[in-house]
């Protein structure tokens, strides 16, 4: 009598593709940023989100993973075309692709088993392996400009034009020179910087449409906006020579990395308090290497060192299952 | 060591089948391929990851290992009815220090440059594990001819992985091999490969290569 029951534990109510439906979502949230890329760099801005969008698509086509289907790929590859500057090579954008996904994800045996944002990881491999080239900011071209000049290296080489009309980021002239930015450009993303990441507007907004939607869990935005802010405003008003609170807020990677890739549902914590923590642990490592590393920017090291701590945060912060005491 | 265990016995020794007919040949070859120190013992990884920047480098990193390999391994199977079991340990590491110090002194006669590049990983062949685990399970408990085959196959087989390790690290890192240029002045370096990060990835995909082709090699 009882084999006639249907026996499963929860979750009983299943929505069909979940993962699919998600990255769909999150790719078309993207756009708009490409778009807006677009309109200040570019169509420069474009073919570097494609040449990591393909170099992120071929490995998963070689060894054949779900990848291709459910469209994690896709995001991964778009994810790391934005967090890279608009002047790169298109063949490193390409080679940053595949890294992501290769070392990234499929080594660690797919998606859903990876430790670090693979995002991330290829960004990490590009800083490492081109610190030069990684870190020329070309001036925003307006959305009649083609391309630069430096895309069209060779494959494996160097470009032939180094010297096109770069300059440093906001947040490279706070840090070498004290000075800082008008907040107003780092809110429209008139400014130098990677592609997805200097208009700060257009990164609030979808945040708050991805929150709307219940895509990203609220308590990481949350957590990490308000270390940054409540840190950076004390260091503002008890030391001299620290940028203001919206300039550290809006500048660099910061709204990019917190909205897309610190809310990663497969390398952040579970439970809710281990939100927390690693929330707060990524805003207070943004705010100990811009303030006093030797980079100007820290987002992307600070969740990937978060990134790191996730399983011991799973470990140590249980989720209490329903019908459990604490 | 699951390596090991999971490597047919039976196998015909890989690329260098030929050789596999008497016993002391086999143990020449086995370190070549079938236990090879570093891509299946997986031993000995201090060197391989520190030193293996440029091929010249690994070349003579990995020549003075299985110079003192062999030395030590002769003289440990000499000496091993004579070595009390309680002092074993620190007589091997006495006579691999030995040999340690006569390399380090012909390295800094040879090359002072090579000598600065390679640091203090010369004198850390001392505790090299390699060498310490075939005095330990090999030499000490066989005779000279086997003992010395032995080392000769597994510094080779050494040689061969640092080697391995060198080349595409040097290519990728500086655009040369042994110092020459291979590709255009206009090459863009992969400065990742020269640091340390760039020496675990290499072994990484190293082994992943040798182990696709060894499950082949076993499947057929």
């Amino acid at each position: 009598m009882i084999r006639k029951l249907h026996l499963a534990t929860s979750p009983h109510l299943k929505d069909e593709e979940q993962t699919a439906h998600i990255m769909r979502e999150l790719i078309y949230t993207l756009l708009p940023v490409l778009a807006i890329a677009v309109y200040y760099f570019g169509f420069a801005a474009l073919w570097v989100v494609m040449s990591s969008v393909l170099g992120a698509l071929l490995p998963e086509w070689i060894w054949k993973r779900e990848g291709l289907k459910d469209g994690s790929a896709i995001l991964t590859g778009l994810l790391l075309g934005l967090t890279l500057p608009p002047g790169i090579a298109l063949w490193i954008a390409f080679l940053g692709g595949f890294v992501s996904i290769v070392v990234g994800k499929l080594v660690w045996g797919g998606l859903g088993q990876n430790v670090f944002n693979p995002a991330l990881v290829g960004r990490a491999f590009l800083q490492s392996a081109f610190p030069i080239a990684i870190t020329t900011w070309n001036n925003p071209g307006g959305w009649t400009s083609l391309y630069y000049p430096s895309n069209l290296a060779m494959p494996f080489m160097q470009s032939a034009h180094a010297d096109g009309l770069t300059g440093a980021t906001p947040l490279s002239i706070m840090k070498f020179e004290g000075q800082s930015s008008d907040i107003m450009h780092l809110f429209l993303g008139s400014t130098r910087g990677s592609i997805g990441e200097t208009c700060g507007i257009v990164l609030v907004l979808i945040g708050a449409y991805l929150l709307y939607k219940k895509l990203i869990n609220w308590r990481i935005p949350l957590s990490i906006l308000l270390t940054v802010l409540v840190g950076s405003s004390l260091f503002y008003w008890m030391g001299t020579g620290f940028a203001n609170p919206l300039f550290t807020l809006f500048s660099g990677g910061l709204m990019l990395g917190t909205v897309f890739m610190a809310t990663d549902p497969v390398t952040s914590p579970l439970a809710p308090r281990g939100i927390w923590i690693y929330g707060i642990g990524i805003g207070v490592l943004v705010l100990l290497i811009r303030y006093f590393g030797g980079l100007p920017e820290g987002v992307m090291y600070a969740i990937l060192l978060m990134n790191a701590f996730t399983p011991m945060i799973n470990r140590f912060v249980k989720i209490r299952t329903y019908g459990h005491k604490k | 060591m699951n390596g090991i265990d999971r490597i047919d016995k039976k196998d015909n020794g890989g690329m260098f089948g030929f050789l596999k007919n008497s016993p002391s040949t086999d143990e020449f070859i086995k370190g070549l391929w079938r236990e090879n120190p570093i891509f299946v013992q997986v031993i000995g990884m201090c060197p391989v990851l520190a030193v293996t920047n440029t091929a010249v480098n690994a070349l003579a990193m990995g020549l003075a290992t299985a110079l003192v390999l062999v030395m030590s391994n002769l003289l440990v199977s000499l000496l091993r009815n004579f070595i009390p079991k309680q002092v074993r340990i620190a007589s091997y590491i006495l006579i691999i220090a030995t040999f340690v110090t006569i390399i380090d002194y012909a390295i800094q006669s040879i090359s002072v440059e090579l000598y600065k590049s390679l640091g203090a990983f010369i004198s850390l062949i001392v505790v090299n594990c390699l060498i310490l685990s075939r005095a330990e399970a090999f030499a000490s408990k066989n005779g000279t001819l086997k003992s010395v085959l032995d080392a000769l196959g597994m510094g080779i087989g050494f040689v061969f992985a640092l080697l391995c390790l060198g080349a595409v690290r040097e290519l990728l890192g500086n655009g040369t091999l042994f110092n020459i240029p291979i590709f255009a002045d206009a090459y863009q370096e992969w400065i990742i490969m020269i640091l340390p990060a760039g020496g675990f990835f290499t072994l990484a995909i190293w082994l992943t290569v040798f182990n696709y082709f060894k499950l082949k090699v076993k499947k057929s």
